[in-house]
């Protein structure tokens, strides 16, 4: 790859997803974590019921993940080939758990207000 | 050499005024703009000619642009393979030539008919004469298919013939006539020309991935599968040959090296071959044909080829470092038509794009040029639908890998073909854009 550059992979990026894809997802993804970490701030506290509910969203959301990347790459879990590959599979499947533990959790946190645990 | 109109002083002042207001407008825009009236003539807009564009309206101030082609359709060709083994529709590797261009350029929708390099003049086909200071001739290759005896495109996708190369319709042709093969099975046979070609990795790729369609479908024991090729190893790096010749002892692939497909008989499924011990005949009930390539006949004509290399293929005579005419010192080459002994791929033309730019740049500004092209090509050799490597090599035929100690060249990965699927189009894209 000749020079890789932040500014070159947004642009393959915006290639891959269309520029308001890419960019909506990339502002999306600002604001969940925006939101975790205002409602952080704003409870003052982990409330460990929410955070058990999101800790258990944590697989479906790694299988979410590593079926979504399969399902439009036309590969099988039999194609991963070497340790690069198990590497960026368990990547996948963490960036899905993480993300939607994230989003549970703020999701609770916004609906529901400390007091009502 | 060229028309001068900026005095040193204007140019610096220029450069400085136009970083400043970059700094401001285009955070992305590295490079000063240079002012010139440069007059620069394109052949060919495909993706050597269409990315060049996009970075030279970016680097200069005034130049009058103009590129030639014909074509309304672009191709993203690395996607053929894909298209011909039925994992993605004819129209993935379709867009238009006009999609691609920037504002700022002239695309005259004419071929070049004479190249006057002596005059610097082009004469388009619909009889405009172009005066140019620089030229950069990208105008790709042509197909061959008449060389082969009894075989025409009409053919394509009947009685077991594919061709992919000829286009994303007979891409889409190749997998029906290759489908039927994976279902019924017989005897596959897979060619290569005898002459340089564009991607020499495809004629592999085809081959590995009709094979592993047939067996994941369980029909892997009725059918055969032979490759036929001129040359004398199986990849034009030795390393990567010695790899692909395991992978086939793998996979049952038969192997009939210097054989040379001169002609078909459609109606018996046979094809003839010449080899060094004569003429050898094959029956067949698929085969894919991939006829000799050579530059467009205008190059031919012009004189711009080289006298003694390639006499019946006709490339551009250029150095292979900085792609500039040996003999036309206002003239590069690109892509495909360059006569260069590496490069007849997408990925080669990113790498070749920078060199001419700042060839031509630096002829503008009078000052040695910086950038060159050490035969950088790179193949995501597919070996099974789910599978590649991530084959990259120089002049020099050493493996020059993108992500040294992370993704094995010679090793079958997933990552390798989540990048051909995934980010390989949109590199490509971006590319042609000017901004990868």
């Amino acid at each position: 790859m000749k020079d890789l550059t932040l500014g070159t992979l947004i642009a393959v990026f915006e290639e891959i997803f269309g520029a308001w894809l890419f960019w909506g997802m990339a502002v999306l993804a600002v604001i969940v974590t925006l939101a975790y970490v205002f409602v952080l701030i704003r409870d003052r506290q982990i409330s460990w019921r929410k955070f058990l509910l999101a800790q258990l969203s944590m697989p479906v959301g790694a299988i979410a993940a590593v079926w979504f990347v399969l399902a439009i790459t036309h590969s099988r879990l039999s194609d991963l080939g070497g340790p690069v590959d198990v590497i960026v599979f368990l990547g996948i499947a963490a960036a899905g758990a993480i993300g939607t533990a994230i989003l549970v959790y703020t999701v609770q946190s916004l609906i529901s207000r400390p007091s009502a645990d | 050499m060229t028309k001068l109109t900026a005095s040193r002083r204007q140019f610096l002042g220029l450069a400085a005024g136009g970083a400043a207001a970059a700094s401001f407008a285009a955070p992305r825009e590295a490079a000063a703009q240079v002012a010139t009236n440069a007059n620069i003539v394109i052949i060919g807009a495909g993706a050597g000619g269409t990315a060049l564009a996009n970075r030279l309206v970016r680097r200069l101030e005034g130049a009058r642009i103009t590129l030639l082609d014909p074509r309304v359709d672009h191709l993203y060709q690395p996607g053929l393979s894909l298209v011909a083994a039925g994992l993605k529709p004819a129209d993935y590797v379709v867009s238009k030539t006009t999609d691609w261009l920037p504002r700022g350029v002239t695309l005259i929708a004419e071929a070049a008919a004479t190249i006057d390099p002596e005059a610097r003049v082009v004469e388009t086909s619909g009889g405009q004469r172009l005066d140019y200071d620089f030229l950069v001739v990208a105008p790709g290759l042509v197909l061959d298919h008449d060389a082969i005896e009894g075989f025409s495109l009409d053919m394509v996708g009947q009685n077991g013939i594919g061709a992919l190369y000829a286009g994303p319709q007979y891409a889409a042709a190749t997998w029906q006539a290759a489908q039927a093969f994976t279902e019924d099975g017989g005897i596959g046979l897979f060619t290569r020309p005898a002459t340089e070609m564009k991607c020499a990795g495809a004629p592999l790729k085809h081959a590995f991935l009709i094979e592993d369609i047939t067996r994941t479908a369980g029909n892997r024991g009725k059918a055969e599968f032979h490759y036929a090729a001129p040359q004398g190893a199986l990849f034009g790096v030795p390393i990567v040959a010695e790899k692909v010749r395991m992978l086939f002892g793998d996979r049952g692939i038969e192997t009939s090296m210097q054989h040379t497909l001169t002609a078909i008989d459609a109606g018996a499924k046979r094809a003839t071959f010449a080899t060094p011990d004569g003429t050898a005949e094959m029956d067949y009930d698929y085969i894919h044909i991939i006829p000799p390539q050579r530059a467009p006949e205008v190059i031919r004509q012009s004189g711009l080829s080289w006298a003694d290399k390639w006499t019946d293929q006709g490339w551009v005579e250029c150095d292979m470092a900085s792609l500039r005419h040996l003999r036309y010192d206002t003239v590069w080459a690109l892509g495909d038509v360059a006569g260069v002994p590496k490069g007849k791929t997408a990925a080669s033309v990113k790498w070749q794009v920078p060199v001419v730019e700042d060839g031509i740049i630096a002829a503008i500004e009078e000052r040695d040029p910086t950038e060159t092209y050490g035969g950088y090509t790179s193949c995501p050799m597919i070996t099974r639908v789910g599978r590649a490597m991530l084959i990259e090599f120089d002049y020099n035929n050493d493996l020059v890998p993108s992500f040294p100690g992370v993704i094995a060249p010679l090793e079958e990965l997933w990552i390798s073909w989540l990048m051909k699927e995934v980010a390989l189009k949109p590199t490509y894209n971006a590319m042609l854009r000017g901004r990868a």
